[in-house]
């Protein structure tokens, strides 16, 4: 790293040579603090997965089942035996009903604002899923268990009746709480502002001109969408999706309130049941021994991985098309 | 077929502002147009209320009668899309679809109306268009590569082909031109004297030769004064136009003392 | 009929082309008075379907009405106009569906909380602790977890907001020199990554990190420094984005008066994007006011005031409320729903604020 520091305009010749030195003390020290904090986030991101590997180790080391295919969770028993196959399933259950549901809606939102409605009525829509966005999770999980639920009840006794034959939507408990369909109805919800806020904005960047071509051949609204807005949008749509779905996989405690937490993998998504790595952390957190915090770092870590990997790749996405887009003029 | 457009009394508004003003003209088959005048006199706006493509502003609406062979297209039970399918345009920036294919956008507006084609089909009128617009010999061995790989000029032949693939009566040109290096120009030129035997022309343009070299007939518009309305000041056959102009205003502009 | 084209008309009797030109221009057209009446007829119906069948509830029963209309009136312009007009009515109808998709789920949620917040809600209830009332008994307060959050939240702010400001004043003016280039490309990846790192992970590293490694007690700080690595991205973005939209010509204007860089990006460039990094740091302290999870991992919930952040049990109200509503009892349940009712209204205040900041200052582009 050079140590000489050149502000990108050139120095000022009427500057008296007096102040020269001091001029570079400040911007020297100037840009160190700004630097330092920008190198600071490098350090924080490799930070949390070295503490997290580095605390995960003792569990993993004392686990005596298979950390990646077992479904039961005790690792203060003795011998612990426990594994993230149930969390696996939960966590990639919930978030799959929740992208199902905010996917196409998010993107209907954005369509709307960008290409439907007015600009007031437009407005009026991205203010409502900004607000959206602003409730904390704790009370989306409240209000899940306690206005959703009873309100999705008689949806659910339907969905059984008449699709009961899809193994999935099968349920021999008559009962239709605290699940991991109503668990992923209310992360759609929460997800719903990040897919449609970065779908609009890719949605807005489509030139004029290609929504006029389209419209001068005859095309119908429908029609122009189809063949101008979704082929340049798509790499945005796809990064929105994925950013919605870091969001729907990390989501801890609006889960944890509405899932009857246990560890079996039940394909009858409309009963009780189901945990994700998240929620699983934050209900055996306060319980858990040294092992068992351990353990449960060590899911973190998984979760950890799983997101960044999902973030990364909807971060990749939006950088090439910006590259895309910026040779194209 | 070509096809004859009548335009009377028409008023154009953005919202509660009046943008064109008592407008009335008539466009023979088989013929090319020009509209002149300074910037913002509305000749845009005029050539875009030909096809309802005005409609796409928010707040746009057109008040008179435009009628194509005596079809009023404003009729109360007259569908826009059908109207923009009958009179095809061409932009003043080349816009074929980025993410499509040169086959893919000349077919474009075809896939629109559904229905079966055969593959065959769809060759044969890939290539009359293509060569229609003078562009078939330049990309006949990459018809599917992406049409924004296409130097200017091709990628305003190419919406040139795309918009008569589908065989309009009418072919608006807003400024086609205007984005273009010299040579393109001739080359659209070239093509726009080819295509009046099949099609009417309508041509928007701020280059007065070029209204005079491609044009049977000029409409001069003008702005009634700062503040008003744009209207028609004069329509007449090309060559009159710009030899003996009616009006003073004409005579001003085609000689260059404003606009 | 209408999918004539005028080719096809070539040859045929003057009259008969005048008719078929009327075909191909004109085509099916619904009344104008049409979405309203299948709007009349949709309602209709999902009311009747919301006495007979499991459809309940206002907001189900709108969204059976749109799905309705979409269906009826498809149907009725498919007849009418034809498959292309069928589908784009369609595809409007479910485009403008999403609309009360969005506003549904807000109005529930925010009438929710204020009807079963009322309940417990008070001045009493704003100014007592929870110090010696048992979970069964009716009373107590938030003053505790009121004064948990403040500081809580006011000490990451205090770390957060500056960090943040620092990395995307490197970012915007220092980033185009050389060497830098590659680093902050990194950075900038990197922070856009953060911004998707789940609050309870961040809970985890804290408490890995600070209080396993480094020996700190579970305690309100703790909890702060969670709250701050949740801030700093975001502070980052919207930092960076005002700091963009500062004309060029303000910074050269600057040189050009002799002005060092590092006193030019102080007095003039910040100054200009105030209003919009004070904005980017309200949303940023909105969005970690209300986060559960990292508190949960990193302080321990306590039932009585403690100033000191440093040491010992400290509330917050996210935790309060989570604590509260999940003791089970009526009492305790009405406390939850009433923290949160305050919890949402600080959040939303703040949120409101930094739009209205936002909107009456703002950068002069």
């Amino acid at each position: 790293m050079s140590t000489s520091v050149t502000p990108d305009a050139p120095a000022p010749a009427t500057a008296p040579a007096i102040q020269g030195a001091a001029v570079r003390r400040g911007d020297r020290t100037f840009l160190g603090l700004s630097r330092g904090a920008g190198i600071l986030i490098l350090v924080l991101m490799a930070a949390i997965a070295a503490f997290l590997i580095w605390k995960a180790i003792p569990s993993l080391q004392a686990n005596t089942a298979n950390f990646f295919t077992e479904t039961e969770w005790k690792p203060d028993a003795d011998p612990a035996f426990f594994g993230i196959a149930a969390l696996t399933f939960g966590t990639i259950m919930t978030s799959v009903i929740a992208m199902a549901l905010a996917v196409p809606v998010g993107i209907g939102i954005a369509l709307f604002i960008a290409h439907y409605a007015n600009r007031r009525l437009g407005a009026a829509l991205g203010f409502i899923t900004d607000l959206l966005a602003a409730v904390p999770s704790i009370i989306f999980g409240m209000w899940g268990l306690s206005f959703l639920m009873p309100q999705m009840q008689g949806f659910l006794e339907w969905l059984t009746t008449y699709f009961g034959w899809i193994p999935l939507f099968a349920n021999d408990l008559g009962i239709f709480t605290r699940s991991i369909m109503i668990a992923g109805v209310v992360l759609a919800i929460m997800v719903l502002p990040t897919v449609s806020a970065i779908s609009r904005e890719v949605f807005v960047q489509v030139p004029r001109e290609h929504i006029e071509a389209a419209l001068a051949l005859g095309a119908t609204r429908w029609e122009m969408v189809r063949m101008a807005i979704f082929p340049f949008a798509k790499p945005g749509m796809i990064s929105a999706s994925m950013l919605g779905l870091g969001r729907a996989l990390g989501e801890t405690i609006a889960v944890a309130l509405i899932l009857s937490a246990n560890y079996t993998i039940n394909w009858q998504i409309t009963e009780p049941g189901g945990n994700t790595f998240a929620a699983n952390i934050a209900l055996r957190w306060n319980e858990a021994g040294p092992i068992g915090l351990s353990a449960l770092v060590a899911s973190g870590l998984v979760l950890f991985v799983i997101t960044l990997v999902v973030n990364m790749a909807a971060r990749l996405i939006i950088a090439r098309r910006a590259e895309f887009s910026g040779a194209n003029g | 077929m070509a096809k004859r457009i009548d335009v009377n009394d028409l008023d154009i508004y953005y919202g509660s502002f009046k943008a064109v003003e008592g407008v009335s003209f008539s466009v023979e088959p088989c013929s090319v147009t020009a509209f002149i005048g300074p910037s913002g006199c509305g000749k845009s706006t005029v050539l875009r209320t030909l096809n309802r493509m005005h409609e796409v502003i928010p707040g746009a609406y057109a008040d008179g009668k435009v009628l194509l062979d005596g079809e009023d297209i404003y009729g109360s039970d007259v569908d826009p899309v059908n109207v923009r399918r009958t009179i095809g345009m061409v932009f003043q920036r080349p816009n074929p679809f980025p993410t499509m294919s040169i086959y893919e956008n000349v077919v474009a507006g075809l896939r629109l109306e559904g229905g079966k084609r055969s593959r065959a089909e769809l060759d044969d009128r890939v290539e009359s268009s293509l060569r229609g617009a003078n562009l078939w010999e330049e990309v006949k061995d990459r018809l599917n590569r992406p049409g924004s790989g296409l130097s200017g000029g091709q990628q305003q032949r190419l919406c040139i082909a795309r918009a008569i693939a589908v065989e309009p009566a009418v072919l608006l040109m807003d400024e086609p031109c205007s984005a273009l290096d010299p040579i393109s120009t001739q080359a659209i030129e070239d093509l726009i004297d080819e295509l009046k035997e099949r099609y009417t022309i309508v041509i928007v343009t701020h280059n007065m030769q070029q209204a005079a070299r491609v044009s049977d007939r000029t409409a001069f518009f003008n702005l009634a004064g700062v503040g008003k309305p744009g209207r028609l000041v004069e329509i007449n056959s090309t060559d009159v136009l710009f030899s003996t102009p009616s009006q003073q205003a004409t005579e001003d502009y085609i000689s260059g003392r404003f606009g | 009929m209408s999918d004539r084209t005028p080719a096809q008309l070539s040859g045929e009797t003057r009259a008969e082309s005048d008719r078929l030109l009327h075909d191909a221009l004109a085509g099916g057209k619904l009344p104008r008075w049409a979405p309203a009446a299948v709007g009349v007829v949709a309602l209709a119906l999902a009311a009747v379907l919301n006495l007979v069948t499991f459809v309940d509830g206002v907001a189900g029963t709108l969204v059976v009405a749109a799905l309705l209309f979409g269906v009826l009136q498809s149907v009725w312009s498919f007849v009418v106009e034809g498959r292309r007009h069928a589908v784009d009515r369609l595809a409007t109808t479910l485009v403008y569906t999403t609309f009360l998709l969005a506003l549904a789920p807000l109005v529930a949620v925010l009438l929710t909380v204020i009807v079963r917040g009322l309940n417990a809600l008070s001045v009493d209830f704003l100014l007592t602790s929870m110090r010696g009332v048992s979970p069964r008994e009716e009373g107590g307060g938030v003053y505790h977890a009121i004064v948990g959050t403040l500081e809580q939240v006011g000490i990451a702010a205090l770390i957060g907001i500056p960090l943040g400001v620092l990395t995307a004043i490197y970012l915007v003016e220092y980033a185009q020199q050389g060497n830098s280039k590659r680093l902050a490309r990194a950075v900038s990846f990197f922070v856009d990554v953060m911004t998707g790192v789940p609050s309870v992970v961040v809970g985890l590293f804290v408490y890995t990190a600070a209080i396993l490694t480094l020996g700190m007690e579970r305690s309100g700080f703790a909890a702060a420094l969670a709250l701050t690595i949740l801030m700093i991205p975001v502070v980052v973005r919207s930092t960076e984005e005002m700091l963009r939209i500062v004309p060029r010509d303000l910074r050269e204007a600057s040189y050009a008066l002799g002005i060092p860089k590092w006193r030019t990006i102080l007095k003039v460039v910040l100054p200009t994007a105030l209003s919009g990094i004070i904005t980017g740091a309200m949303l940023a302290v909105a969005r970690v006011a209300g986060e559960t999870a990292p508190l949960l991992l990193t302080t321990f919930m306590s039932q009585s005031i403690n100033f000191n952040p440093f040491s010992g049990p400290q509330a917050a109200l996210p935790l309060f409320v989570w604590d509260q509503f999940n003791s089970g009892t009526d009492a305790s349940q009405d406390r939850a729903w009433a923290g949160a009712l305050v919890l949402i209204t600080i959040v939303m205040i703040l949120y409101l604020a930094a739009k209205l900041v936002a909107r009456f200052t703002g950068v002069k582009k």
